[in-house]
């Protein structure tokens, strides 16, 4: 039927009125082999129409052929597109250039971070109930090189970058190398980010010794590689350098730069073993060392090492689990009348009780980088239950003997919420 | 520490991990190193690689894919890798990422050469539709990554191996061609055999506990008509324990399906208060020790799936 329509359309374009016969004649002629070749384009256009819906169909209805041509069933990327004006039997799509547009978009994700806490601190008070972070990811591969990620923190005292650099991931020699902002790599619960703390806050080694919350996150290049070791055996360097500013500025800063070469440097050598096919052992030696808030000549040193031992039966992952980790930590900071060596350690043990419930403990002990003689004690219970893999309520009780300046008992509870795709973070 | 300790603090630092710049011997120079993400995709790349492949994997079978711990140990597997295959469909999106990303091998990473998909290869079902919200569960926006539960499949992410191997090896092509053909020709016959096995319990209605069985259901004629998870990735709650019972009681659902990797107590509970019985089904080769290959997998289920069958009627 269209395509009389159209034959019959061309026609009454094709006819003119009011000419003389002999015009008229060979204006008919004219016309016939325009209505001829149109007639010829127009057939040929209904073939290809046909040929093409049967392909279509066919499409539709055959299963991937196991033999031959493999044909990509989920695009990946690999699905032909039709361009504008290539043709295509859909409908225009106006005003959402919807998935096309966002395939390239970055991992987008959102964390809450919500505490309450009763109870006593004159030390490190905190209120009643506070949004302690809310933690936006954006994290993509850049191009075949490298990939990106950025970590920002909206908290009620305003915005910082907690993480944004570029990962090199395909350097050749083994290496790996980031550039950007990132959490050193001092010890493991300095590279943990808040959400991911099998407990609401850092220990207090790291309040006292290792600056604070925000701990050594500060703006640098790291270099990573796998060193060579016997057979089984895990072995990780890794060496950065950084500005110089880490830290928490307000509480307890513990590197500043004046200059350029003010910079710190981090370094952290790893040893990991699988002892069975479900417990594994996790050793880190870890140094620091940078200018301090004092000026210049002041140097801080920070020596660490860390001990986890890991038990996770395969077979009931999700169920059961043990985690038992310690870092130990060695402050040098260099002050004007002497140098203050201060010494701080957490003990921390966590189980896995079933697919909801984890208890865990922790103890603490700490001097004071400024006042090493000043050593604070603590310990903490932690219960907490997990409705789902993107939701986790937790409860915590704190125990802290602050020297010189009394007793703090707390009760702490925390909502986290995850929105969105958040990549997985490194183990 | 003084000025020059430091200068030798780093010295001592930077000596090191140029250390790891020395060549690290190579176990098998000629072979090409390939490292599935589950044991199911080593099987097959070691069904088309033959002796020409040497092959390694991350999670075992008998492991939940979806919670594999990204231990520093797998890193070392994956950076001597010349072809990591992994399922896709976000299956492995908590563990796999960061390990590739921490590997140091240029060979592997997204968009190279030697990182193949298998999703890409296979007929995907439960491709969700409208909109996809975590009230769902942790359901999987791209379909059902437990794709390789068909043979159908199986015989497709084969065929794009052996494309992928031929790719990076090009003088074995012919090799892994062979290799191809004489797999997919003992997996023909090996599929008429299970058919016949299963015609009887065609459409037969069973309950599982994860949506771990859609192309296994749809490749066997089995019904599954519910879950014991509420949603995917949801523990079962006492009320969705009650509905499933009733369910189950009013279809006269018999078998309960369970990977090896979830708690059969409230699985068997359902079983006693249904008169049904538990069925320990294996999703992967590896899930048990006579699963040493894909044939065997399919052997090891339908044996265990007629027997429940039989003994339900």
């Amino acid at each position: 039927m269209s395509k009389s329509v159209l034959l019959c359309s061309v026609l009454l374009l094709l006819v003119p009125a009011g000419a003389g016969a002999q015009a008229q004649q060979s204006e008919k002629e004219t016309t016939e082999a325009r209505l001829k070749a149109l007639e010829e384009q127009v057939r040929a256009l209904q073939t290809l129409v046909e040929s093409l819906r049967a392909a279509a169909e066919e499409a539709k209805v055959a299963p991937p052929p196991p033999g031959a041509t493999i044909a990509p069933l989920i695009s990946g990327g690999t699905a032909p597109v039709n361009a504008p004006g290539e043709g295509g039997a859909s409908l225009p799509v106006y005003g959402g250039a919807p998935m096309g547009a966002k395939l390239l978009n970055p991992d987008i994700s959102a964390i809450g971070d919500v505490l309450g806490s009763v109870g006593k601190n004159k030390v490190r008070p905190v209120p009643l109930f506070e949004l302690h972070e809310m933690e936006v990811g954006l994290q993509a591969i850049i191009d075949p090189y490298a990939r990106g990620d950025v970590f920002i923190s909206f908290g009620e005292t305003g915005v910082s970058v907690e993480e944004a650099y570029m990962t090199f991931t395909s350097l050749p020699g083994g290496f790996v190398a980031r550039a950007g902002k990132m959490r050193a790599a001092f010890g493991q619960v300095n590279t943990i980010h808040n959400h991911a703390l099998p407990t609401i806050e850092r220990p207090l080694v790291t309040e006292n010794l290792v600056g604070g919350e925000d701990g050594i996150d500060d703006t640098g290049i790291s270099v990573t590689r796998i060193l060579p070791a016997p057979k089984g055996l895990f072995l990780e360097g890794t060496g950065q350098v950084f500005r110089g500013d880490s830290g928490d500025v307000s509480t307890s800063p513990l590197f500043t730069s004046s200059r350029r070469r003010d910079a710190s440097v981090v370094g952290h050598l790893r040893a990991f073993r699988d002892l069975t096919d479900s417990t594994n052992l996790d050793l880190g030696f870890s140094y620091a060392r940078g200018h301090n808030d004092l000026g210049d000549p002041f140097i801080t040193q920070l020596f660490g090492i860390d001990t986890t031992y890991r038990w996770r039966p395969l077979r009931r992952a999700i169920y059961n689990s043990f985690l038992f980790r310690n870092e130990f930590v060695w402050s040098h900071r260099e002050q004007v009348a002497n140098l203050q060596r201060a010494f701080g350690l957490y003990s921390f043990a966590e189980y896995r009780l079933n697919r909801r419930w984890t208890v865990a403990g922790r103890f603490d002990r700490s001097g004071r980088s400024r006042f090493s003689s000043l050593t604070d004690t603590g310990f903490s219970t932690i219960l907490t239950y997990w409705p789902s893999e993107f939701a986790q309520i937790r409860g915590q009780y704190r125990y802290t003997r602050y020297a010189q300046q009394g007793d703090a008992n707390e009760l702490r509870f925390q909502f986290l919420y995850v929105l969105g795709a958040h990549g997985a973070h490194p183990f | 520490m003084s000025r020059s300790r430091f200068v030798k603090a780093a010295i001592i630092l930077l000596g090191a991990l140029l250390a790891g710049l020395l060549p690290v011997p190579a176990t098998a120079a000629s072979k090409l190193r390939v490292v599935g993400s589950t044991q199911d995709l080593a099987a097959l790349a070691q069904e088309v690689g033959g002796d020409r492949v040497e092959v390694e994997f991350i999670g075992r079978g008998y492991q939940d894919p979806h919670f594999v711990e990204p231990k520093p140990s797998f890193l070392l597997i994956l950076r001597h890798a010349d072809l990591l295959i992994s399922v896709g469909l976000q299956l492995e999106i908590g563990w796999l990422p960061p390990l590739i990303t921490q590997c140091g091998n240029p060979r592997i990473q997204v968009g190279a050469p030697g990182n193949l998909e298998a999703g890409q290869f296979a007929e995907i079902l439960e491709i969700p539709t409208g909109v996809v919200t975590r009230a769902m569960g942790d359901v999987h926006p791209l379909g059902n990554p437990h794709f390789w539960l068909d043979p159908e499949n199986g015989l497709r992410i084969a065929k794009g191996i052996e494309g992928k191997l031929s790719e990076l090896r090009s003088a074995d092509a012919a090799y892994f061609a062979q290799r191809y053909e004489d797999f997919a020709k003992r997996l023909k016959e090996a599929e008429k055999r299970w058919d016949v096995q299963m015609k009887p319990f065609r459409g037969r209605k069973v309950v599982t506990y994860h949506r771990s069985w859609p192309n296994f259901a749809k490749s066997f004629g089995l019904d599954v008509v519910g879950y014991i998870e509420p949603r995917p990735g949801i523990p079962p709650t006492p009320s969705h324990v009650v509905e499933i019972i009733n369910q189950m009681r009013r279809d006269k659902v018999k078998v309960i399906l369970v990977e090896p990797y979830f708690d059969l107590k409230t699985p068997q509970s359902i079983a006693r208060e249904t008169g049904g019985q538990v069925v320990v089904l294996m999703p992967s080769v590896g899930g048990d020790k006579p699963i040493t290959d894909y044939f065997k997998l399919f052997d090891y289920d339908i044996g265990l799936l007629v027997r429940a069958f039989q003994a339900a009627q």
